[in-house]
């Protein structure tokens, strides 16, 4: 069969984010062709102000260079204006005559800068900003003339003003509104921005109308005469007036267009086999002129040129940074407030500072910042999640930092940090590198910046300074990813709320029908989404859902920890931290046995053995199994350790037999696999030698029973765990515990750990759950115990596989041949 | 040394190597992991990760691609090479299926 034709007109940023989305989920589906009226590859149209300022080189801001055309088979006509498009015989037909046919159109054509209908418009000298032949003129014009005036003091105008002043030109911004950039900043914040840029050396005329454009005697722009009746001299005029879609071809080819060419949420004009992007449509009455979310149109209408049909375009809420060197202003929302809405205001008119907050209801609405701006991204992921404000409404002015204990997320305000500075403390990354490949790269997503730098990729708790650097790297392109709705992986668009919902509704018991049924984009999933499925069926249909081992990271496919040097580590249970001396000795002589080189106690109370070739395993747990011992699952997303302190059975202080109580818990939880790691304490008395206040769960014996606290975490990020109840009895602990765990387990997602399931659900929704109803906990820790019951040692398991069975063979090592070395 | 044989050598079963994993022949000049893929295509790569030297044959296979287990790099089981950005190539060898048996050329 024919592969279908795609016509792309502009080969501007939308249309081609658009290609590359689809490429991504359908390469090879389209042959494509690309015209630009353009003569250059794509290249990222806000950083043309850099450029103009001089801080970057055309070369440096281009997004895909020839060859990215190239090496995805897209004929490209750059430098070619089609002229006409013949729905009838779904062809698109160039200036110069080049033609192509299409089964699929796509619009994306931008927009236009509005030119002021004066008279002397057309004189040389007189320019829009738009594109790097604008740029260019203007380069040149700073290099032989003397005196600017840039009409329009938004985001373009100043930032060309800045450009030219910067490039020795003496510069006049006209614009007729009361304060400049009035559609992004309120007065206060536009008074301090301007008194900034006239320090930098620009002058402002405001409330000024242009009535002409005067030629001098070389026929060049000479003077700019207004209403008021003045004139100010001007060898440069750049119109910065703002900016309209450009719908000349889509009018001229009969498609409905009302200020912008008129799509719907599928980004599908009126014509079906016609789809448009970017700053030429308009939808549900808005055009955007800013990047971000013609970038969230690009994934909408990729999915649909795939024949996917998901997905829809519901309109953005937008951001604003400016890009001048050395000044910081944000806002994002509704910022001027209204009826029915609060205002929170700092303003340092001396500092520097300042910041208004538009609160209706207990949602935040609008933000608008002026020279402190590091918390514009945090504030901008509020706006765009409508989330509740309620619990930090007194500390949202101070920002993320005054939340209380954010571990080391929020120390350090990016954009004050040195590039020498460390960012990621897992992968050794430090600031410098990050915006490095933030601009060589082109870089916009948290995403791209892990898969480039590392950085935020390991334990994540530096993602929110990451997000920091990009959002002042990138400014209004940088689209925090909603939080709650983030897909699991880039294999689907589903979240994993999502998922475990669809698994657990529609009785799916194994990985390939989950792929198939919630069309997984890639055939086999991948290494961060097969784990979490594979757990998410065993969890919820335990006995029934196939566990798969291929799809087990190794080290519990190995029932072993692996090491740097691909050796395993060996970790054998010592039940509530309790051994005994023929354990001992039994640990001793498999050390000796199997030569291991490093024997260490663990923080779990236990003995790990390091250095364990794999293939010795088997023997290894063979012999540890006949002095009794059964794996610790030192190594697995499942009940680690049950730590206890010595307890009313030895301890003179002790009211409860924590000792006891600990066995009981960690024999029952045996074998327990669960979103993450999960780690228990029970210590005799208040004084918690056993530190059960960093436990997911943690027990507390008292004279008249036991406190059981949860969600505690010594990990990245110290958290202390919340109290949760008091029960009298050990089963009581036993039943209540095991209820908690057995929700963390059908409702936490993979890799959360309990804290942070807590964080998303809510205290009360888990007390709602275990402690106040009864029936539902008895209910959960059935669910727990079937779940548990018939598990078998691992460890003994593979010990007795035969070395060809499909337990056995994980551990053998192929023989060498003799054939392989002739 | 001897740097190509022509000669195709017999290391196992492909029902011997599980779907969507690997198995490790080690060979004189260092192991070499034989991955089986969704389709049961077969590859051989030697059993080092270009990045830090981590046991490719432990990480999990998708598509044409292995995650090594110890920093998540993604390495293409035809050609050895990492996947964008990660720029590095472990070195691969060639290997076939012949009436169920998999043969391998070092």
């Amino acid at each position: 069969m024919q592969k279908k034709r795609l016509v792309m007109i502009g080969n501007g940023m939308a249309g081609c984010r658009t290609l590359e989305e689809l490429l991504k989920i359908a390469p090879g589906m389209y042959d494509i062709t690309v015209f630009g009226a353009e003569p250059h590859p794509n290249y990222n149209r806000i950083l043309l102000s850099p450029v103009l300022a001089g801080e970057m080189t055309v070369q440096d801001i281009i997004l895909n260079d020839w060859d990215w055309y190239r090496d995805n088979d897209i004929t490209l006509h750059a430098g070619k204006k089609v002229v006409k498009i013949d729905r009838t015989a779904r062809r698109v037909i160039a200036e110069d005559g080049t033609a192509a046919e299409y089964d699929r159109l796509l619009l994306a054509t931008g927009s236009n800068p509005f030119i002021l209908p004066v008279s002397g418009k057309d004189l040389p000298g007189v320019i829009a900003y738009r594109d790097i032949a604008d740029t260019d003129a203007m380069i040149e014009a700073a290099a032989t003339h003397r005196h600017a005036v840039v009409i329009g003091a938004g985001l373009l105008g100043l930032e060309a003003a800045n450009g030219l002043a910067l490039r020795g030109m003496q510069v006049t911004v006209v614009h007729l509104a009361a304060w400049i950039m009035e559609r992004q900043l309120d007065r206060p914040s536009a008074d301090m921005l301007q008194a900034s840029l006239e320090k930098k050396g620009l002058a402002f005329l405001l409330e000024k109308q242009t009535e002409s454009l005067i030629a001098g005697a070389d026929g060049r722009v000479a003077a700019v005469r207004f209403k008021s009746g003045e004139t100010l001299p001007a060898d440069l005029v750049v119109m910065a007036a703002g900016i309209r879609p450009n719908t000349t071809l889509a009018e001229s080819a009969g498609l409905y267009c009302n200020r912008g060419l008129v799509v719907n949420d599928t980004m599908q004009t009126y014509d079906p086999k016609i789809y448009a992007v970017g700053e030429c449509v308009s939808h549900r009455g808005i055009a955007y002129g800013l990047v971000a979310p013609l970038f969230e149109q690009a994934k909408v209408c990729a999915n649909h040129l795939a024949h996917y049909g998901i997905g829809t375009y519901k309109g953005s809420v937008t951001s604003t940074k400016l890009k001048v060197t050395g000044i910081d202003v944000f806002s994002a929302g509704n910022f001027t407030g209204g009826p029915g809405c609060d205002d929170i205001v700092l303003h340092d008119p001396s500092g520097g500072v300042y910041k208004r907050l538009v609160i209706e209801g207990e949602r935040l609405v609008g933000a608008c910042l002026y020279g402190d701006t590091a918390d514009g991204a945090w504030y901008f992921q509020l706006i765009k999640d409508g989330q509740n404000i309620h619990a930090v409404r007194d500390h949202l002015m101070f920002g993320q930092n005054h939340l209380g204990d954010v571990g080391h997320k929020g120390q350090t305000q990016a954009a004050a940090m040195p590039d020498s500075a460390e960012v990621c403390g897992c992968n050794g990354v430090c600031k410098g590198t990050i915006v490095k490949a933030i601009k060589e790269k082109g870089l916009f997503s948290l995403d791209d910046v892990r898969k480039h730098t590392k950085a935020s990729s390991s334990c994540g708790s530096c993602t929110g300074l990451v997000e920091q650097i990009l959002a002042s790297c990138i400014g209004g392109a940088y689209t925090p990813a909603s939080s709650t709705s983030k897909p699991m992986c880039g294999c689907t668009d589903m979240n994993h709320g999502d998922v475990r919902t669809a698994i657990r509704e529609r009785h799916y018991i194994d990985i390939p029908t989950v792929m198939r049924e919630l069309q997984w984009k890639t055939p086999n999933g991948c290494a961060s989404c097969r784990p979490a499925l594979n757990y998410y069926l065993i969890s919820t249909w335990p006995h029934e859902a196939k566990d798969d081992a291929q799809s087990r990271y190794i080290n519990e496919r190995a029932h072993a920890n692996i090491q740097k040097d691909g050796t395993y580590s060996v970790v054998p249970r010592m039940w509530g931290g309790l051994t005994t001396p023929g354990e001992l000795r039994a640990i001793a002589d498999a050390a000796e046995k199997y030569q291991v080189p490093t024997v260490k106690v663990t923080g779990g109370q236990r003995i790990d053995l390091l250095g364990v070739k794999k293939d010795d395993l088997p023997a290894m747990w063979a012999d540890l199994s006949k002095a009794g011992m059964v794996s610790g699952h030192a190594y697995g997303k499942s009940l680690r350790t049950v730590k206890t302190c010595v307890g009313a059975e030895h301890c003179r202080f002790g009211t409860q037999l924590s000792m006891g109580l600990g066995v009981k818990l960690e024999k029952m939880l045996f074998g327990m696999y669960s979103p993450h790691k999960v780690k228990l304490a029970v210590s005799g008395c208040p004084r918690n030698c056993a530190e059960a206040g960093i436990k997911d769960v943690g027990v507390i014996g008292v004279e008249s029973g036991y406190e059981i606290y949860v969600a505690g975490n010594g990990g990245i990020k110290t958290e202390v765990a919340q109290f949760f109840c008091k029960v009298a009895s050990d089963e009581e602990v036993m039943e209540f515990s095991g209820a908690f765990i057995q929700l963390y387990r059908e409702e936490g997602w993979y890799l959360e750990r309990t804290v942070h399931y807590i964080d998303r659900v809510g205290l009360d929704y888990v007390k709602g759950k275990v402690v106040e109803d009864a029936e539902n906990r008895r209910a959960l820790f059935e669910r727990l115990l079937f779940a548990l019951q018939d598990y078998r040692d691992p460890w003994l398991e593979r010990a007795e596989a035969d070395a060809k069975s499909e337990l056995g063979r994980e551990f053998r090592t192929l023989a060498v041949r003799e054939a392989m070395k002739a | 040394m001897n740097t190509a044989t022509t000669e195709w050598t017999p290391v196992c079963a492909l029902e011997d190597i599980p779907r969507l994993g690997a198995r490790v022949v080690s060979a004189a000049s260092g192991d070499i992991a034989i991955f089986r893929t969704g389709d049961d295509r077969i590859f051989a790569v030697h059993d080092k990760c270009p990045h830090k030297g981590g046991p490719l044959s432990q990480g999990i296979v998708a598509g044409n691609t292995v995650t090594c287990p110890l920093h998540n790099w993604k390495i293409q089981l035809d050609s050895g090479e990492a996947v964008a950005p990660d720029v590095g190539c472990a070195r691969s060898f060639e290997v076939k299926v012949d009436n169920g048996q998999v043969l391998l050329r070092t």
